[in-house]
């Protein structure tokens, strides 16, 4: 039982993380990433409307028509995301201005959908809740790794709530061009393609060991 | 706002990918060839515009006098939903031929973020009517700009000498940078051409 959650649990992490691997979520991926704490913050509010959809969904699955369960998919995700926009609205009103538009756009999320019909559509509900929270801390991982390198090269130094975590910064100037929209591009093609080079060395040495 | 300066600004300065990041699921799925990425756009902007003028009716006519702003994102992604719906109900009995090249692209852009976003940012900026309709139009051909011009970039990286693992997505990413890049040149428009 608990190796099964287990299992339902870590692919989304590291070896089917939604962003580097399965490239679902793209839009506020690289939108918010200027910096951590908004990159954190976004995974934190997408992983709290996948966990309750894929709760919800999970608890429905029996009850709801194949032929119009997307829609119905829809509704429960915007419900979800209906309450974070107005929770954040109301306890968080700075990241919230600066999220902007992309919190609506949690509902659009390939990844929040993609897994309803994929998962929770089909599983049980313990297991659809690891899954959501697998896949959101993945999410929430990729989102904080990518917002690190850009925040760190574009500003030179990391802020969250106010507070420089670095003190003097990094002591050479920052390029701007990584926390404007171009560096995210590259950022995230440049991460990719270093867990790609990571993923074939660690394979191929796992097939020469396997050899000898 | 002048019509000219919506349209300039949606196509080129506040491009829908390469600056506002809206769109990017079907921009990195379908641009694999300029004839996919064409019959795309064709739908997008279709989709975009129509988009714009219902969920602004419904923002004015419905949500608005009787106090239900929370339920925008709700209505609104309901109102995209049933659109790509219909279109593709119209397109099946229209033009099956076009139909059935699309595929599945078609149901994608419910799920395409910057149908959701131009209707959002419309009611956002406080567009009237018309505006927010050439602002849908000028969205979609941004996007489509984007990636027909991506497209027919990725046709010949198939065949270029790249790295083995920036193959695929990581040298697309970093090609859609570069691309941004070339954007970002147009910021200054704007500028220059109605307030300088």
């Amino acid at each position: 039982m608990i190796r099964q959650l287990l299992a339902d649990f870590t692919p989304g992490l590291i070896r089917e993380n939604p962003v580097f691997r399965l490239a679902l979520g793209l839009c506020p991926v690289l939108a918010v990433t200027a910096a951590v704490e908004n990159g954190f913050w976004m995974g934190m509010a997408s992983m709290f409307v996948l966990v309750m959809s894929n709760l919800i969904i999970s608890l429905l699955k029996s009850v709801i028509p194949a032929r119009v369960r997307i829609p119905c998919f829809i509704v429960v995700i915007a419900t979800f995301v209906t309450i974070v926009e107005l929770t954040m609205q109301a306890f968080m009103p700075a990241m919230f201005r600066i999220l902007g538009i992309f919190i609506p756009l949690i509902v659009v999320n390939c990844l929040i959908l993609g897994r309803a019909e994929a998962f929770a559509s089909r599983r049980p509900v313990l297991n659809s809740i690891f899954d959501g929270l697998g896949m959101g801390l993945g999410f929430t991982l990729a989102l904080v790794a990518i917002s690190f390198v850009r925040e760190i090269f574009g500003t030179g130094n990391i802020v969250v709530s106010g507070t420089a975590l670095l003190g003097g910064g990094l002591g050479f100037p920052p390029a701007l061009v990584m926390i404007l929209p171009p560096g995210a591009f590259l950022t995230i093609g440049v991460l990719l393609g270093l867990l790609n080079f990571a993923t074939e060395r660690k394979r191929s040495t796992a097939g020469q060991q396997a050899g000898q | 706002m002048s019509f000219i300066a919506i349209l300039l600004s949606g196509i080129l300065i506040n491009n829908f990918v390469l600056a506002r990041f809206l769109g990017l699921c079907p921009f990195m799925g379908v641009s694999r060839k300029v004839d996919t990425a064409m019959g795309m756009s064709m739908a997008v902007i279709f989709v975009m515009t129509m988009a714009s003028v219902i969920t602004w009716v419904f923002m004015h006519y419905l949500l608005m006098p009787l106090d239900l702003i929370y339920l925008r994102t709700a209505t609104f992604i309901l109102v995209i939903a049933s659109l790509v719906q219909f279109v593709e109900i119209v397109l099946q009995k229209v033009s099956p031929v076009l139909y059935q090249s699309l595929g599945i692209f078609l149901p994608l852009i419910t799920t395409n973020c910057a149908v959701l976003g131009a209707a959002i940012l419309n009611i956002q900026q406080e567009y009237t009517f018309v505006e927010s309709v050439v602002h849908g139009i000028a969205a979609g051909l941004g996007w489509a700009l984007a990636i027909i011009l991506f497209a027919g970039i990725r046709e010949r990286l198939e065949v270029a000498d790249v790295p083995p693992s920036m193959r695929g997505l990581p040298i697309a990413y970093v090609v859609t940078g570069l691309m941004a890049v070339a954007f970002f040149g147009f910021q200054g428009l704007f500028r220059a051409l109605f307030v300088g």
